[in-house]
């Protein structure tokens, strides 16, 4: 097992590194922009950028930047966004507001995902069961913008129930009643989603568990469908399931951008599409990066969590133990 | 014993049956082929069938539908914003009709009544909130516009007096007179034709003894007839028009717009037209290109194996680790200006789409490659590329389809992101998407949500018809759900 975490971790700083190289060359490559953002100088943006190397040659300029952020964890600072703000403290700043979201929302898609997933799967093919596919099946295809739309003219517009976008949350806190009405519909729109998900998957794994040998074993030595259901097919359909909400735990980090988007969030994905507007290219280097990495973090501990939930899964090991 | 038989006569030989040759018996049913049994296959699945007959009518629409509008993707009337879906047919009954009910104070109702907007009133009421106020509820037509200001030179005025009396329609109205009034805010209020009655300064309008509303017309002193034009410089005039008989004389066609128009005043119809063919044309040749590449470099991978099997699965590995949304958009900031947006998202999306496809294609690759038939043709002298594209490939041709076929809507899901999100810029270009149709409909979602409606439901009927259909096609192709059925 330790063998194979250096393994991945190895290949992951890989692909890191490659995909930084990438980033960093398309990104340099950009015309050059003069600073915009509010209080801004521009003869300083100039002489900031002469000690950045940005007049260097790439490599040595990659050579600087690497050092940057080896030695001082040093990503450059934002010059459009918030005027000479460490871009880490620009993301860093963004990051509560995306996982406050995103945490209700997977909060509330993995007991209802799950459970109508088990629901249908004990009524599979039944009148219930078709109209949850139905469900999922509509639930996957409508575009999130839509479902976003739909929800902002029905609630906002028509029944003017809930606030169109978020409340910005430094006056009011956190936890605040505002604040949480505000968040429901955004919250609504990114779970619809992973409720589906959720759904498909574990109708998907619970129907095959339930029609496997060790079910029928289990029911012969005189368990009722319920206790066999919940003790034997559950725990075995949970295998696949389980990795898949701790890659969803990692993620929400990420922002949705849409989501985020049409609902105001000032979060990690609103971020991005600023810099990308604002032509910020050292904080779009640096969400890019983050987005990168929770990736491949998220893939990493989805592989590692399929062990943990079932030891039979030996990671990584040769061919014979 | 041996020798027995050796000394047979020759005679003794006879065939068993001279005139009756016997051949095996031909099969009565007819063959089943792989494509054959999956169509058979497809077919039973009602879902799939209706999504698949529901996605051909949606690329008929993107097909036909720029050629059936009369309006071009960018042709604005800026007169004509936000009107209603129209349909010729259903005129007068209420429903797509370009018309609306509205509830309105009495200052409204008059102003929309004075030019012929007000179709049927329904009812009139008070209410005492805040002040004693009528209110009126009546269908209002979007259609009418009223009267405008137009300027014009002296050969196009001519033009349209012509036209007037050709047609014997009236366009010109009298220009208005607002000496009734010094009142600032009024003078103001009746710089719009449409105001062409006395009006008190709270804006509440002045009525005669019958109740009729009293017109400021201008009125010629020494004659006693009304003016029409006024002459602003040198043999230029300004009209007051009933821009709905205009429009007829300026464009030769009435306004009409299937699915209503947008801030710009612009045909959502022709537009939601090009945006789809935008989308289909784009997910279609993108899941072309990307199953090109990806079954060429998969076979390699596969066949070859060893070495370059290794640093093929490296590089692959290493592409797919890029979110694809970092990658189209430095597509777009870098190549957008040099090639235009649509190649640079083109490029983008193949850059990274294929690998999903020569992992499959791979897959099959380890799994036939080693088998006895492949061993037969090699000894037979077939080359590499033979057994790999005849022998191997058609194993996996399956799995191909299913996969480029779902491909299809998730490239064009990815399309529409960017372009709402303003990521891919298509307003240089004479073409429209639906992503951005999505955007510039999204300010106007709370008193104008046609013009999100058409958009929002044609991706989304898409996507749920791709779903379908994809799903339905790889249970189809998918051999190893042969005889499974449910």
């Amino acid at each position: 097992m330790g063998k194979y975490i250096i393994k991945r971790l190895y290949l992951m700083v890989l692909s890191l590194f490659v995909i930084m190289t990438f980033l960093f060359i398309l990104i340099r490559l950009l015309p050059f922009h003069v600073a915009g953002a509010p209080g801004a100088d521009n003869d300083y943006a100039l002489i900031l950028r002469e000690a950045y190397g940005y007049n260097e040659p790439i490599l040595v300029q990659y050579g600087i930047f690497l050092w940057n952020i080896i030695t001082k964890f040093d990503w450059g600072v934002s010059m459009q966004i918030s005027w000479l703000t460490p871009v880490s403290k620009v993301l860093f700043d963004r990051l509560p507001s995306t996982m406050y979201v995103n945490l209700f929302a997977i909060l509330i898609s993995i007991p209802i995902g799950l459970g109508l997933g088990i629901f249908a799967a004990l009524r599979k093919n039944k009148i219930e069961d078709q109209i949850i596919s139905v469900g999922v099946m509509l639930a996957i295809s409508v575009p999130s913008f839509v479902t976003a739309f739909l929800l902002q003219y029905i609630f906002y517009s028509k029944l003017g129930w809930l606030p169109a976008i978020m409340t910005a949350t430094d006056e009011s806190g956190w936890f605040s009643w505002d604040t949480i009405k505000s968040i429901i519909l955004p919250v609504f729109s990114l779970a619809v989603g992973s409720i589906a998900g959720f759904t498909r998957y574990t109708r998907a794994e619970l129907t095959e568990v339930l029609t496997s040998d060790f079910m029928l074993l289990a029911r012969a030595k005189g368990l009722t469908r319920t206790q066999a259901t919940i003790n034997h097919a559950l725990r075995n359909s949970m295998v696949p399931i389980f990795p898949m909400i701790v890659g969803e735990f990692i993620s929400i980090l990420g922002g949705s951008l849409i989501i985020e988007n049409i609902f105001a969030v000032p979060g990690v994905g609103k971020l991005y599409l600023t810099s990308i507007q604002k032509l910020d290219y050292d904080v779009f280097m640096f969400v890019s990066m983050f987005y990168v990495v929770i990736g491949l973090v998220a893939a990493l501990m989805v592989d590692l969590s399929y062990g943990i939930v079932d030891p039979r899964i030996r990671i990584g090991g040769g061919k014979a133990e | 014993m041996k020798n027995e038989y050796n000394s047979i006569p020759k005679e003794k030989f006879e065939f068993v049956s001279q005139e009756n040759i016997r051949f095996d018996q031909k099969f009565e049913t007819k063959p089943i082929g792989y494509f054959k049994d999956a169509i058979m296959r497809f077919t039973k699945n009602k879902g799939s069938v209706v999504a698949g007959v529901i996605l051909l009518l949606l690329i008929a629409f993107a097909v036909f539908a720029p050629v059936i509008s009369s309006y071009g993707v960018n042709e604005q009337y800026t007169q004509y914003q936000y009107l209603l879906p129209k349909n010729k047919m259903f005129e007068g009954t209420g429903f797509w009709d370009g018309t609306k009910v509205k509830d309105a104070s009495f200052k409204e109702y008059v102003y929309d009544n004075s030019h012929g907007a007000v179709v049927e009133v329904f009812e009139e009421y008070e209410q005492s909130n805040p002040t004693l106020m009528k209110y009126y509820k009546y269908r209002f037509d979007t259609y009418k516009r009223g009267f405008l200001y137009v300027t014009l030179e002296a050969s196009a005025y001519q033009k349209l007096v012509q036209y007037e009396n050709d047609n014997g329609i009236q366009i010109r109205y009298p220009m208005l007179d607002t000496s009734y009034t010094t009142n600032a805010r009024l003078l103001l209020m009746h710089k719009e034709a449409n105001y062409y009655y006395q009006l008190l300064p709270d804006m509440t309008p002045i009525f005669d003894n019958e109740g009729n509303i009293i017109p400021i017309y201008k009125v010629d002193d020494i004659t006693g007839e009304y003016i029409y034009e006024e002459v602003t410089s040198t043999s230029v005039y300004r009209l007051r028009v009933d821009y709905d008989q205009y429009y007829v004389f300026q464009y030769g066609k009435e306004p009409l717009y299937l699915f209503g128009s947008d801030s710009f005043g612009r045909d959502i119809f022709a537009r939601l037209g090009s945006g789809a063919r935008l989308s289909i044309a784009l997910g279609f040749s993108v899941a072309l290109i990307n199953i090109l590449i990806g079954v060429i470099y998969g076979a390699i991978e596969g066949y070859y194996g060893g070495t370059a099997d290794l640093i093929m699965e490296r590089i692959a590995d290493i592409l797919i680790e890029i979110p694809s949304i970092i990658l189209l958009t430095l597509f777009q900031i870098h190549f957008a200006g040099k090639i235009g947006p649509i190649p640079a998202l083109l490029f983008a999306f193949v850059l990274t789409g294929w690998i999903s496809t020569a992992a499959r294609v791979r897959m099959q690759f380890y799994r036939f490659k080693r088998q006895e038939y492949v061993l037969a043709a090699r000894t037979l002298g077939a080359s590499d590329g033979r057994i790999i594209f005849r022998h191997i490939l058609p194993n996996a041709i399956g799995t191909i389809i299913t996969g480029s076929i779902l491909m299809v809507p998730s490239v064009i899901f990815s399309e529409s992101i960017l372009s709402y999100l303003g990521i891919v810029d298509l307003t240089a270009s004479d073409i429209t998407s639906i992503g951005a149709m999505l955007n510039a409909g999204q300010t106007s979602l709370q008193y104008a949500p046609h013009v999100i409606f058409f958009p929002a439901i044609f991706i989304s009927l898409l996507m749920i018809s791709f779903n379908v259909f994809g799903n339905g096609l790889r249970d189809a192709f998918n051999p190893s759900l042969r005889g499974v059925e449910e």
